[in-house]
């Protein structure tokens, strides 16, 4: 991706990349005084304290429970990625049918978590569930970026082909060999958010880390849950240690092998149930057209409208303070900006900040300055912040050392702001526009700190179980995304020309 | 061995990607506790043998994050026994035709919730919630709680006449028990609803800064955690099955076992000892 995105990049052009900035950066601030951020007055040392000796001093039990918990974590993910990245590969090469677009962005743009609690109804707590949770959303994120990456390639090898010859040939000989690094490396870092989502799963149910992650921060048995931080910032830090294309089908065998086993399954009609009555609403199942009407209006007066407000408030907020924390942690993380050894402790810090799932971050700052979107907000930045800045930092890493050094090269502050931040920022700020809509989904899911977002209503209807209400929301925040989506697209379009 | 446990697991993986169902004659049961989530596994492990013991069939038990989690479970047939709370008891039940509350923890006769709210907030304890409640920050439970929401909720709308969010400023939902403690200690939110069992052993455990933090009132009694059954287990699992299940789950008086809910002991319960608790869902339109 990252190839794929540089040659596009470098034809961007300086004053639409800045009129684009500051479009965003007005919007965000026109969201501040409406977006719901208060600070109250606390009292959390004893509790931080008791997080901050957590951490330090991680301890578990039953190392087998613990070491089950990572296998699970890893299977779903592995089984996941390697169903889904096919697929979106085969979806990508007739991306141009706009059925096929609606269809990635419609299953792409429903949180995982959400996903998960709608296969819940249909397979249980079960292996297929934790599956299909991740890869249904991951299928169109890969269709989308796949299909990017295909339309950045250059032309010129597909016309040496014959006329007549199909569209697959095309990919199969010229677009497909010419984008493979870049679809690799896309892969690769999918892989990486795939164990996270796998992780997040626990959280309704689902045997990886984050469901005795969740019950021991519930519990505030900090040392627990400090041993689960370190082991899943272990295994995302890991990553390229194990993970080796050799190994892979060895790995998905065993992830096969490994895959929790399901315990007393047994629904036949559930599936059908949920499709035919659970989700509509009564009144429209009886045909009663104006208690319909009066079911839709309270919705939208009570639920919808707020709701949507909220999170896109938040959403651009976040966005944009996410892109300070880029600017402001990248160099810390960079060979070029703080030096062969220094930059160790920043890459350290940008594996933390990354790897901590955003509800541990947002529950920090909930402790620190009380309930509101401020927390909320603070989390996503700081989490989304280290996952794109560790990317850039990346890059000035490979760009480094690809090239010799000159004496005359500006080091420090100076070397920051006029030679690798003006280098990085059409890709920082490409990345960022991939993530708008990850934050948007994310802020969804951040609802228990009382912030009435779309994501807090949705879990309010899958608790009441009213699965009526919960379609409906999904589907609204579903349709914000698509929005979302089309709008960083053309942003993006706006200042990084494909090449002809 | 190895190797045919690796057929198997294909074979199921294989089924469950069909959509086949998998249908075996084991009997499971699942839970949550009011405190204490960890160590599910280890803990209901016990469980599941001693009526495994009891009933003569293979008991498994299935561990849960959410009361919508268990109520789904209960609904598709994924487990046939479950510890519900007194809200999801009745949630369950009434998407379950035939299913019955067979028995209930001897302290859910008369469970309560208490009020509790950090020092700053300036609230004293009495015989009715303060006036001065107004404009405070509050947060409940887990949303579909019994103890740290539906009852909370139903006295304050009955003393104020309005709904929490517009009685407070803003309104969180701890998710759990224990947090809406550690929270309101924190200072994060500056009144909560909590179980009132959870308070006093996290009290006794030394986890409390009274200094900090007060109980300021207390509910009237309702009745809460139940053990509800689905109705068809006779058909599958024998005559007789359900009050065989009763039975065992009165005679259960194993400490250790008894701790996992945590229990002193279990009493027979029925459907109509929670229809105080349906009304009071249905009057703040948690059901419909």
């Amino acid at each position: 991706m990252m190839v794929a995105l540089r040659q596009s990049l470098q034809q961007s052009s300086v004053r639409s990349l800045n009129s684009v900035c500051l479009l965003m950066i007005i919007a965000a601030l026109l969201a501040l005084p409406f977006a719901d951020f208060r600070i109250y007055s606390v009292d959390p040392w004893s509790e931080l304290s008791r997080i901050g000796m957590g951490l330090l001093l991680p301890g578990w039990q039953q190392p087998l429970s613990l070491l089950q918990a990572i296998v699970h974590t890893i299977a779903f993910a592995l089984l996941a990625v390697a169903i889904a990245a096919p697929l979106g590969l085969l979806l990508a090469m007739v991306f141009r049918w706009r059925v096929v677009r609606l269809f990635c962005a419609a299953v792409r743009s429903v949180h995982e978590l959400f996903w998960g609690l709608i296969f819940m109804q249909l397979y249980g707590i079960s292996a297929l569930t934790g599956l299909l949770a991740i890869l249904v959303p991951f299928t169109g994120m890969f269709a989308k970026v796949f299909a990017e990456i295909f339309e950045q390639q250059s032309n010129t090898p597909a016309q040496t082909l014959p006329q007549a010859a199909p569209a697959l040939a095309r990919y199969v000989y010229t677009l497909i060999p010419q984008s493979l690094p870049a679809l690799l490396s896309y892969t690769r870092y999918r892989f990486e958010c795939a164990l996270r989502s796998s992780a997040i799963l626990g959280f309704i149910g689902l045997p990886t880390l984050g469901f005795h992650l969740e019950s021991a921060f519930k519990q505030g048995y900090y040392s627990e849950a400090g041993a689960l931080l370190w082991a899943f910032l272990l295994l995302i830090a890991s990553i390229r240690y194990w993970l080796r294309p050799r190994l892979l089908p060895l790995y998905l065998l065993a992830a096969i092998w490994a895959l929790p086993e399901t315990v007393g399954f047994s629904s036949g009609g559930s599936l059908w149930r949920f499709i035919s009555e659970d989700i509509w609403p009564t009144p429209l199942l009886q045909g009663d057209w104006p208690a319909l009407a009066e079911w839709g209006a309270e919705m939208w007066q009570r639920q919808v409208w707020p709701g949507l407000l909220q999170t896109l408030l938040l959403t651009q907020v976040a966005v944009v303070l996410t892109g300070v924390v880029i600017l402001l942690t990248y160099p810390l993380a960079s060979r070029s900006l703080a030096g062969p050894w220094m930059r160790w402790p920043g890459r350290f810090l940008l594996l933390a900040l990354r790897s901590a799932p955003e509800m541990v971050l947002a529950y920090i700052f909930l402790l620190l300055f009380g309930p509101s979107g401020l927390p909320v907000v603070l989390a996503l930045a700081l989490h989304n912040g280290g996952l794109i800045a560790f990317l850039v930092a990346n890059a000035s890493d490979a760009e480094e050392a690809s090239r010799t050094r000159r004496p005359d090269d500006p080091t420090g502050l100076k070397r920051y702001a006029y030679v690798e931040t003006p280098r990085r920022f059409p890709a920082l700020l490409a990345l960022l526009f991939y993530r708008w809509e990850v934050i948007l989904r994310e802020s969804a899911i951040m609802g228990l700190l009382g912030v009435a977002t779309l994501g807090f209503f949705i879990d309010s209807a899958f608790e009441e179980i009213r699965y009526d209400r919960a379609m409906l929301l999904i589907v609204v925040g579903a349709l914000l995304n698509m929005v979302v989506d089309t709008v960083s697209r053309r942003l993006r379009r706006s200042f990084a020309v494909a090449p002809v | 061995m190895n190797f045919l446990r690796y057929i198997r697991h294909t074979c199921l993986l294989a089924l469950l990607l069909c959509g086949a169902a998998v249908q075996a004659e084991t009997f499971v049961f699942t839970a949550i506790p009011d405190q204490d989530e960890t160590q599910l596994q280890e803990r209901f492990g016990k469980v599941a043998d001693y009526l495994s013991k009891e009933l003569g069939v293979e008991v498994r038990y299935i561990p849960v994050k959410s009361y919508a989690a268990a109520i789904t479970a209960f609904r598709n047939n994924q487990v046939q026994l479950a510890w519900f709370g007194g809200l999801s008891g009745v949630q369950a039940r009434r998407l379950v035709p035939g299913s019955v509350a067979l028995a209930q923890g001897y302290e859910d006769q008369f469970f309560k919730s208490f009020f509790i709210a950090h020092k700053s907030a300036g609230l004293q304890p009495g015989e009715t919630l303060p006036e001065a409640l107004k404009g405070k920050t509050f947060t409940f439970g887990s949303k579909g709680s019994t103890s740290g929401r539906l009852m909370p909720e139903f006295y304050l709308r009955e003393q104020f006449g309005m709904a929490p969010e517009k009685l407070f400023s803003r309104v969180g939902f701890s998710g759990d028990h224990s947090r809406t403690i550690a929270q309101v200690q924190a200072g994060a939110y500056q009144v909560g609803a909590v179980n009132y069992a959870v308070w006093e052993s996290e009290l006794a455990a030394g986890k409390i800064d009274t200094d900090k933090v007060q109980v300021i009132w207390t509910t009237p009694t309702y009745p809460d955690y139940q053990w509800s059954i689905r109705g068809d287990v006779d058909k599958r699992f024998g005559a007789g099955f359900q009050d065989k299940v009763r039975a065992a789950l009165l005679d259960m008086k194993d400490p250790e076992l008894l701790a996992s809910f945590p229990r002193q002991s279990f009493v027979p319960a029925s459907n109509d000892d929670y229809d105080p608790i349906e009304e009071t869902a249905k009057a703040i339109d948690l059901l419909d």
